[in-house]
């Protein structure tokens, strides 16, 4: 248990401590080397690199020099990332093996390990992180802890004002100082609909019952979103803090938080994070001697995306199939074991703490008219900068593609992009310029979503797009209702009939019919938004969908039963590449003879295609 | 306190419920009748079929008007365009993934799906597809699980698990792999199912249904070498003219009698006589325990499923049980003891078919308990329905039959028998024979009004001669499994308990006439099934078993008394533990 | 109908099994909504969930078995047969699949001859399907054993399996 002053004192010092890290003119002779270890790049060895250079540092008797997991930068297409601070050196794709050297030419000769530095968009290496086009459009705040501090250390998010808005709301706020501040933010969830935080929480305030909970929704499953995850990994303890300021809000002493299993750094970390904070009296009784109690337990996610649905999380928590309930009564009425109950997305929490401190003026001054704030995307598909973005609301999606992202690789043209993951819709080129925030996106047939952000290059087919979204909604449909149990496998049915040139014009009538009655008569979200993905993409690609049906062709390729991959022979040189990179031996030919498919072997992978030097396999 | 009034408009019509109404019962009010599937009144009110979808204006999204409460002010259309659409869609689906064998299904005709389906006029699949094929479970004596017809409502579930207490069915798999089923897939013979066949009760089609035995009694009846008797439990007369459109409740014994005579069974007897015997047997039982304070509460032990659930549940009460078979058991085995002696007929050509409102019975004769000698009590178990099937397949226009009488020697039945069928009833008959004997009295009062009614639990105090004793009477499973708890925890002091598995008693058993959600929700069918057992009581000339001069003559030429050691062998049995999960 | 391949469980494995549970029941309060956490254990255990557990599970937590059922074949993270001795997973969230994994997923169902959440007869290799691992900046990419291989291609693949396939030979040997 720490008292209050103590925790300032630990504040004070350990800010002090960790002041190279914010501060590129820091006066010390110390430097933080600090490696990202993000699931991204944990899974590329960061984890190796880390020991290497604690051991080589300590074979070499180098003082003043600490290695610090972090959690993630964000740029996950250059990982491993290694910065080295204070003078923000941004390694890239960095080697266990390459420690050696960074140790020997940065850490003891003070120059700048050239190799590794990031190439940015232009071609030219950049020293600085901050000086990277990726970075510079970006505005961090629910990532404003990650990859700067050690996820577990709570000395270090409390060195960079941790849990000094849970003490300023316990000792001097009433609960409805904090809904008004909340509210006039204009603090918006981030978990994908929108709706008002401030007013969630006054609803859930205002309803009766002495037993209420929080619960913190972690259960991202979006395919190819991972914002919620990097908060988790990388700051763990501002979504503690907020759950708590939630608690002490709504009236409630208990949370839940509901992370997937598949996540286990971001649990391990979580763990962590709550057993310090229990160990210094920031959770657990009579926190901060105010009388209020709030604690928290982990729940996994078992492996269903329909669990982030919040009455099916509720449900899953519950012990049960986690099968969505009919609203209302909504979860702020009767939640948990019928209690009136608070869910907010991770996110959501990790705003909070720093709308508390900074005031909502501040936080409102941000985005656009009724999109405060900023947004967190995972960019990823066909863009060069892959990895965790957050932007202020109203930043258009050109400036991520294009500035942040770095555009399209291997010279291809941005065909869509996918925003809302399955339960969204994608946005064609034309809307390039359309600023992101809640409305614009629905205006034009999407949606926020979560924030998974997949971009799609002109060798991207529409409908196989739209069948592999319908795939993921038919294998996490929980089955209650009947529109989406059986509807959304009957649009997947047609899609499939489409994609294997075995679908009509009426098919497409019918996939519209389906698509428009599924979206109005299911039970729950998952239900209502599965067919958003069919229904943008026929608003704005229906030609490719008539293409499949009528002409029997897939213009970019993706359909193999449409596709029958030739070589042609007046531009074929005889090299062999093809052949050697074949996986199935389906080309035949020898020598400098021109080659040929065997179409009976050949898989239609496609690996023929990009291995051809002279462009002379095609359809 | 007065009620509050809500008042809203539903397809232009001004509608006034009380608070609390949801909108389909509101519509119901305002004569609109919303289509719906899955939703069956008190039991299974989750809104998952999506067939009652209507519009509410200023609502995004269709509303659940199954779920659904109504509101002040609140504007209902449940007709317009695009809720036709969608519901016909919905129907289309449901249909698209069903096993559509309508001729050849068992509730062709009174089957939930296919009314709605014929009331869209549905005549092709729009949005055919994949269908998922289950194998059938026909393993167990009592129920048969054809999936390929279930349109996964989850009333069984539900009805299973929330009346019953049982749980042997649940949804399984995820999305449109989803499926009713029980642990492991395996057959309702291997798990913790009792086969008190609520779930068929409440099924809508064709998914659940009994196994069918009726074949056999074709074949013994045109047997000659068979002698063929046939015995009907109280229940089924009360129940039986609804499968010829007579109205709920209506008594139809003589006609029954008449049917089965035409059908050519040898000797037709009432079931109640046995019934009486019970209560000689049980009551006299009953007052053994009271006095030596033994194994007390004694608890009933004529519902099969009701001992399965006990035996598989709670095998450390199996001392509590009553020791007597039940009513058509004891009836089978006097059949073919006193009855073949005196009328000379080898026992072993006897074939007795036992008319039952339930299935759990099917399982019944076949345990080994139920053998005198090796000799079953009975040979075959067919319900409600199957009797209904067979004298319409005997072309028998059941509702212009005139009423004939039970054969003799075995016939006349007490009113104590007939209100066997209803929960509190075997209570009651055997409360009006122990008190005539513990007083040695004829006592008039043998109405017990506190253990009359359609409630799941019934609790009374009773004084008889001077001495109180405290009885309890629970029907369905989940009210038995309360009581259970109480006894076991010693909460509770009973003397006394009667148990039916059935909601309702027999008159509701899983082998009764299937009522559509539509006629339970109007109707409260437990309620007029029951009054007519209790009119055929009140009509009786003798309404205590034990003044059955049938019973006198039985006890004084054969059995000599109750609970005498041939009374023990022909009429009463043992319990077992029994593995929940055989798996 | 019946699940004979279970009926062989030895003695030993179901001893084995009834002992683990009575160890972790008595970190549990007899609590319905127990029953995730505990099915992880078992699941974390055993890599599968084996019968005897969901009698116990079903006993101590007074749920009955068939809605236990109900709710591990809810969840893709619970299994009923036990993993092979290499589980691959391939991830097809959305980055690995605009990146092409499918393809890997198509070769490996084609040379293994399982579809995903199968395990081989000779219980070597087992294929899941996984949603995003977090690797998207090395997408498309599969595990084995929880091992990541990123930016992967069918050939490479290949190369993974012949490894496997080569060091179990000498192994058998």
């Amino acid at each position: 248990m720490k008292s209050l002053e103590e925790i300032h004192k630990i504040r004070k010092e350990k800010r002090k401590e960790l002041d190279l890290r914010t501060n590129t003119k820091a006066d010390t002779r110390e430097k933080h080397i600090l490696v990202c270890h993000g699931t991204g790049c944990t899974s590329s060895k960061s984890p190796q690199i880390l020991e290497n250079f604690k051991r080589i540092l300590k074979e070499k008797n180098i003082e003043n020099v600490r290695v610090i997991k972090t959690g993630c930068f964000g740029l996950c297409a250059k990982g491993p990332i290694v910065i080295i601070r204070p003078e923000d050196t941004f390694y890239a794709n960095c080697r266990p093996e390459d420690c050696e050297e960074i140790i020997q030419t940065h850490i003891i000769e003070g120059n700048v390990v050239e190799r590794l530095l990031a190439k940015d968009i232009d071609g030219s290496k950049v020293q600085k992180l901050d000086n990277l086009s990726f970075y510079k459009k970006q505005k961090r705040i629910a990532l404003k802890n990650c990859g700067m501090i050690n996820p577990e250390e709570i000395d270090e998010y409390i060195a960079f004002d941790g849990y000094k808005a849970l003490e300023e709301v316990l000792t001097k706020w009433t609960p409805e100082d904090v809904i008004k501040t909340i509210s006039d933010s204009g603090l918006r969830g981030r978990g994908g609909a929108g709706f008002p935080t401030g007013k969630k929480w006054e609803l859930t305030r205002a309803a009766e019952g002495t037993q209420k909970y929080v619960v913190c929704n972690a259960d991202e499953g979006d395919p190819g979103a991972f914002m919620d995850r990097s908060i988790l990994e990388g700051d763990p303890h501002a979504v503690l803090e907020a759950m708590a300021i939630a608690g002490y809000t709504i009236g409630a002493n208990k949370g839940f938080i509901y992370v997937r299993a598949e996540y286990p750094i971001a649990v391990q970390r979580l763990k962590i994070a709550i057993h310090q904070a229990q160990e210094y009296g920031i959770l657990g009784t009579n926190i901060f001697n105010t009388g209020f109690d709030f604690d928290i337990e982990i729940r996994l996610g078992a492996g269903a995306f329909v669990c982030g649905e919040e009455t099916a999380l509720l449900e899953s928590i519950e012990g049960k199939r986690g099968q969505p309930r009919l609203k209302p009564p909504y979860p702020a009425q009767a939640g948990l074991w019928g209690k009136p109950t608070l869910i907010n997305n991770v996110e959501t929490y990790a705003n909070i703490a720093q709308i508390i401190l900074k005031g909502s003026d501040w936080y409102s001054s941000i985005g656009t008219e009724n999109s405060k704030g900023t947004k967190v995307f995972a960019l990823g598909g066909n863009v060069n900068n892959i990895g965790l973005v957050e932007v202020p609301m109203g930043t258009t999606l050109r400036e991520i593609v294009y500035d942040i992202g770095g555009g399209i690789p291997n010279g291809r043209d941005f065909k869509a992009a996918q925003t809302g993951g399955p339960s969204g819709g994608c946005i064609p080129k034309e809307h390039l310029d359309t600023p992101i925030d809640y409305e614009s996106l629905k205006n034009i047939g999407s949606m926020m979503g979560s924030g998974g952000l997949i971009i799609m290059d002109d060798t991207k087919c529409m409908v196989s797009l739209a069948k592999f979204y319908l795939e993921f909604t038919v294998s996490e449909s929980c089955g209650k209702c009947t529109p989406c149990r059986i509807g959304t496998k009957r649009m997947l049915e047609i899609l499939e009939k489409l994609c294997e040139g075995n679908g009509t014009k009426e098919d497409i009538d019918k996939l519209e019919k389906l698509a428009i009655n599924i979206q109005k008569s299911s039970i729950c979200g998952l239900g209502q938004s599965a067919p958003n993905p069919v229904i943008s993409t026929l608003k704005y690609f229906r030609d490719e969908f008539e293409e499949h049906a009528v002409d029997k062709v897939c213009r970019a390729l993706e359909c193999k039963a449409m596709a029958k991959i030739m070589i042609d022979p007046e531009k074929c040189k005889g090299c062999g590449l093809c052949q050697k990179n074949c996986p199935v031996n389906a080309i035949e030919g020898e020598g400098r003879e021109k080659r040929a498919i065997n179409q009976d072997k050949c898989i239609k992978c496609g690996t023929c295609l990009t291995s051809c030097p002279f462009k002379a396999i095609g359809n | 306190m007065k009620e509050e009034m809500i008042n809203l408009i539903i397809d232009n019509e001004h509608v006034q419920v009380p608070k609390g109404t949801t909108v389909l019962q509101a519509a119901k009010q305002a004569g609109i009748d919303i289509p719906t599937l899955c939703y069956l009144k008190e039991i299974n009110e989750v809104g998952e079929c999506r067939m009652c979808i209507v519009e509410i204006e200023g609502r995004r999204g269709f509303a659940t008007s199954c779920v659904q409460k109504v509101e002040e002010g609140m504007v209902v259309h449940t007709n317009t365009p695009n809720v036709l659409e969608a519901r016909r869609v919905v129907l289309d689906l449901i249909i698209s993934n069903h096993k559509i064998d309508c001729l050849k299904c068992i509730r062709s005709g009174n089957c939930e799906l296919q009314a709605l389906a014929r009331k869209f006029n549905i005549q092709d699949v729009e949005f055919p597809g994949e269908i998922i094929e289950h194998e059938i479970d026909d393993l167990s004596p009592s129920i048969v699980r054809d999936f390929d017809k279930c349109i996964l409502c989850r009333r069984c579930v539900a009805t299973c698990k929330n009346v019953q207490g049982i749980g042997a069915l649940a949804c399984v798999n995820r999305g449109f792999e989803s499926c009713i089923s029980t642990a492991g897939n395996n057959s309702l013979n291997d798990v913790n199912c009792t086969f008190c066949g609520q779930c068929i009760q409440n099924c809508p089609t064709g998914a659940l249904h009994e196994k069918e035995t009726i074949q056999e009694v074709w074949e013994k009846l045109k047997d000659p070498e068979s002698y063929v008797v046939v015995q009907t439990a109280p229940a089924v007369r009360v129940a039986l003219g609804e499968e010829f459109g007579m109205e709920i409740g209506t008594n139809v014994t003589g006609k029954m009698v008449t049917a089965l005579k035409r059908l050519g069974f040898d000797k037709i007897f009432d079931t109640n006589t046995g019934a009486d015997f019970t209560i000689m047997e049980e009551a006299h039982e009953f007052i053994e325990r009271f006095k030596e304070n033994e194994n007390l509460p004694m608890i009933t032990s004529c519902s099969p499923g009701w001992i399965r659930f006990i035996e598989m549940n709670y095998p450390d009460l199996l001392p509590h049980l009553s020791t007597c078979k039940s009513p058509h058991q004891m009836f089978g085995a006097l059949i073919k003891s006193y009855f073949a002696k005196k009328e000379g007929i080898d026992p072993s050509k006897i074939y007795v078919v036992s008319v039952m409102p339930c299935i759990a019975k099917k399982f019944e004769r076949q345990r080994p308990e139920m053998k005198v000698n090796s000799i079953p009590d009975v040979d075959n178990v067919i319900t409600t329905r199957e009797l209904a099937r067979m004298i319409k397949q005997a072309n028998i226009d059941f509702v212009k039959l005139e009423d004939s009488s039970f054969d003799n020697p075995m016939g006349e039945a007490t009113g104590a028998g007939a209100i066997f069928g209803v929960t509190g009833g075997v209570m009651e008959a055997a409360l009006r024979t122990a008190q005539d004997v513990l007083t040695g009295k004829d006592l008039e009062n043998i109405h017990f009004e506190q253990v009359r009614g359609t409630e799941g639990i019934k609790k009374a105090t009773i004084t008889i001669d001077g001495k109180e004793i405290k009885v309890v009477a629970a029907s369905g499973l989940a009210n038995a499994r309360t009581i259970l708890e109480e006894i076991q925890s010693g909460k509770a002091d009973y003397q006394f308990v009667e148990i039916m598995a059935c909601p309702g008693g027999c008159i509701m058993g899983g082998g009764q006439p299937i009522k559509s959600s539509k006629i339970r929700e109007e109707v409260d069918v437990k309620k007029l099934r029951g009054n007519a057992l209790y009119t055929i009581d009140e009509k009786s000339q003798i309404r205590k078993s034990h003044e059955n001069p049938i019973l006198k003559t039985i006890y004084a030429e054969f059995l000599d008394q109750p609970g005498s050691y041939r009374a023990h062998k022909l009429l009463h049995t043992t319990y077992q533990r029994r593995e929940k999960y055989r798996i | 109908m019946h699940d004979q391949k279970e009926n062989g469980t030895c003695q030993e494995v179901q001893a084995n099994i009834t002992q683990f549970m009575q160890e972790i029941f008595h970190t549990y309060k007899k609590q319905k909504d127990n029953l995730i956490p505990i099915l992880e254990e078992v699941q974390e255990k055993f890599g599968y969930i084996p019968k005897e557990a969901q009698k116990e599970i079903s006993e101590f937590l007074e749920i009955p078995m068939a809605e236990i059922y109900g709710v591990i074949t809810f969840y893709s993270r619970f299994t009923l047969e036990p993993k092979g001795k290499y589980a691959i997973s391939v991830c097809l969230g959305t980055a690995c699949f605009v990146k092409g994994s499918r393809k890997i997923m198509d070769r490996l169902t084609q040379r293994l001859n399982i579809e995903p959440g199968q395990t081989t007869e000779d219980g070597l290799f087992s294929i899941d399907e996984t949603r995003c691992v977090g690797a998207c900046g090395l997408a498309p990419v599969f595990t084995v054993n929880g091992e990541v291989h990123g930016k992967a291609t069918v050939k490479m693949l290949d190369t993974v399996l012949d490894e496997i396939l080569e060091k179990e030979k000498t192994v058998e040997k």
